[in-house]
């Protein structure tokens, strides 16, 4: 933990880091000077040893072979452990040097390290750094130079012990009393106060999520498109003469004169508000809720409690983490399932979060079109979800071959969230999440124009009629919907809007939506992860989930 | 001795043997768990669920089949 916090503070180079080991899954280039010279760093998945146990550990073994020296960040709360690691790069014969990683909080808990000592036994430069407030990083780049191949010699097969023989020698504990951070991370991973705590957690999460997303879009996002984007826009269509094809496709479908950011479907109206004004601000509160969660700590102590139910799916209580990022948006939520070792687990975790794990830009959007019956609607949708993904977990638990390893994780003790450090990853999201969303958006927005211009969403939605009709109960106008769901799934619900459909066909169409098929960003990020083969099968479960399920909703709201 | 499962929680043992095949002891032993640790349990989720472990400034949740291969001697 915190290589690559150090990693940023040596090259600039943003990457992710969290709380907890394992966040790290690929490598990461850059560069740095030393003395006027550009050198290239590589930030290597963490491993505890050099013997791997799992992809990303293999991943980190292999990269050291191309490397001229190292840098070995250790945790230096966790002196004994992480010796293990050294010794073994000792071994490799190159220049080495040690950085004594969360060395501030060594004292804290009674801990005194003797650096000096250390050093000299090692045979190699040992800084003392603190990554999250910089502290001890100039000392870590002025000592690149002096990295040096140690000459400490020891017997391979008793590394353990002469790892004991230098804690002996460099450590000394203090004796200290149950602090109350002690006592909190007892509470939170013991079943009989944990459960209720996790309950409280996320019940929490959600409502800060909402409360934090819908103040933002009443108080500043909606008054801005309303009162100061829409005169421009409604300028702006003047000047274009009101109609035509080009004045559609900017400004979109004048409704009583003015302009409906849901409806009008222009790419300056709908194509800029949905993404910046109805998704944004619940993705910014997410990012930030989660950021807390990630940075305090908390989330291996989910991962824990949630594992029995978790195994019922195939998975272990790890895989709750790439679920949690997929709440935020399906394609970091993907990524993240590298962190799983099997190929089995890659594929349940994958193919369940596309099934029934809603991002955040679709549950804004569901908000809108249900909020108006209350918590009923939204209820209903997201319970359906919830069933589903126990069942189809269920399911493919069962018929998808290969092994379901179990939960080996570290708990790190709860650390108070560094606030610069929050703000750079909510901001590095964010940042992502334009990127990749407002491009998809717009040329959402302008395929549908294309295609309602031509004829061809008229055409598509007369033949698809039957099926919608009998088995969804459905208009056939809400087969576009589902095409344009394809590219983006906010989108696809502001196409519901216009069809005045009753409750319960409401209700049907967010539970297909949510559930037949992901974003074409998420899609790409499957086909890279799962390959072909899998992504296919995964792709016919979810089809088959959605139209099976949503059938059966509208079977049961028809009662 | 008890397995990892029987040891009550709250109490102390040491690591006596792991009944495992060399891929279990390998990823234990990366994380500091081997013949002659000394360990607190500090939790047992329900239901066959994981086990947590304290050794020095470790905390480790151990699934459950892993922690009945870890032999317990109470002290």
């Amino acid at each position: 933990m915190g290589k690559s916090v150090i990693f940023n503070r040596l090259t600039g180079v943003d990457v992710i880091s969290s709380n907890y080991p394992g966040t790290t899954i690929d490598y990461t280039k850059g560069y740095l000077n030393i003395h006027g010279e550009r050198a290239e760093l590589i930030d290597v998945p963490g491993t505890y040893s050099l013997e791997p146990t799992c992809k990303a550990e293999e991943i980190a073994v292999e990269m050291l072979k191309d490397g001229d020296i190292f840098i070995n960040v250790v945790d230096a709360t966790n002196l004994e452990r992480s010796l293990n690691l050294t010794l073994q790069l000792i071994r490799y014969k190159k220049p080495l040097l040690v950085a004594l990683n969360l060395f501030d909080e060594t004292q804290h808990i009674g801990i005194y390290i003797n650096t000096e000592k250390l050093q000299q036994i090692l045979g190699v430069p040992c800084i003392p750094t603190c990554a999250l407030t910089g502290e001890g990083i100039k000392g870590l780049v002025s000592k690149i130079n002096d990295a040096c191949t140690s000459d400490f010699i020891f017997n391979n097969s008793q590394r353990w012990n002469e790892i004991g023989k230098i804690i002996d020698e460099v450590q000394e504990i203090k004796h200290k009393h149950h602090t109350f951070s002690e006592k909190l991370r007892d509470a939170s991973i013991k079943p009989l106060t944990g459960i209720p705590i996790l309950i409280l957690v996320l019940l929490l999460t959600f409502l800060l999520i909402r409360f934090i997303g819908e103040s933002l879009i009443s108080f500043v996002f909606e008054p801005f498109f309303e009162e100061v984007w829409s005169p421009i826009m409604l300028s702006f269509s003047e000047l274009l003469g009101k109609s035509g094809f080009i004045h559609d496709l900017l400004i979109g479908k004048l409704l009583n004169g003015t302009i409906d950011y849901g409806q009008s479907f222009g790419l300056f109206t709908t194509g800029l508000f949905v993404p910046l004004g109805a998704v944004l601000p619940y993705v910014f509160a997410f990012f930030t809720v989660l950021a807390i969660l990630e940075d305090s700590g908390y989330l291996p102590r989910v991962a824990v409690m949630t594992d029995n139910i978790m195994h019922r799916t195939g998975l272990h209580g790890l895989a709750i983490i790439p679920m949690l990022l997929g709440f935020g948006c399906n394609v970091p939520g993907v990524l993240a399932t590298r962190i799983l070792e099997s190929r089995k687990e890659k594929f349940i975790a994958a193919t369940l979060m596309s099934v029934a794990v809603p991002c955040m830009a679709l549950q804004a959007m569901l908000f809108g079109l249900l909020g108006q019956y209350g918590i009923k609607g939204i209820g209903i949708v997201f319970g359906t979800l919830i069933i589903v993904w126990l069942i189809l977990g269920l399911f493919l638990k069962r018929i998808i071959k290969g092994t379901s390893p179990e939960i080996f994780v570290e708990i790190p003790p709860y650390r108070i969230p560094y606030f610069k450090g929050l703000i750079k990853k909510i901001w590095m999201r964010l940042r992502w999440f334009i990127k990749e969303a407002v491009p998809f958006v717009l040329l959402g927005v302008l395929i549908a124009n294309i295609l309602y211009t031509s004829g061809i969403m008229q055409f598509i939605s007369r033949i698809s009629a039957p099926v919608f009709n009998h088995l969804l109960g459905l208009p056939g106008e809400a087969s576009s919907a589902l095409i344009m769901g394809f590219l983006r799934k906010d989108l696809a619900v502001g196409m519901l809007i216009p069809l005045n459909m009753t409750f319960k066909q409401l209700v049907v169409a967010s539970v297909v939506l949510s559930m037949y098929f992901p974003c074409v960003a998420t899609f790409t990020v499957l086909l890279k992860e799962l390959g072909i083969k899998d992504l296919l099968k995964s792709t016919t479960i979810m089809i088959l989930s959605a139209f099976i399920t949503g059938s059966l909703v509208n079977l049961v709201l028809s009662l | 001795m008890v397995t990892l499962i029987d040891l009550p929680v709250g109490k102390k043992g040491i690591i006596k043997a792991i009944n495992g095949g060399h891929n279990l002891l390998q990823k234990l032993d990366n994380m500091g768990i081997r013949s002659g640790t000394e360990i607190t349990k500090i939790s047992r989720q329900w239901n066959k669920g994981p086990v947590t472990i304290r050794f020095g400034n470790n905390e480790i949740a151990i699934g459950h089949g892993m922690a009945g291969k870890i032999m317990i001697e109470l002290i």
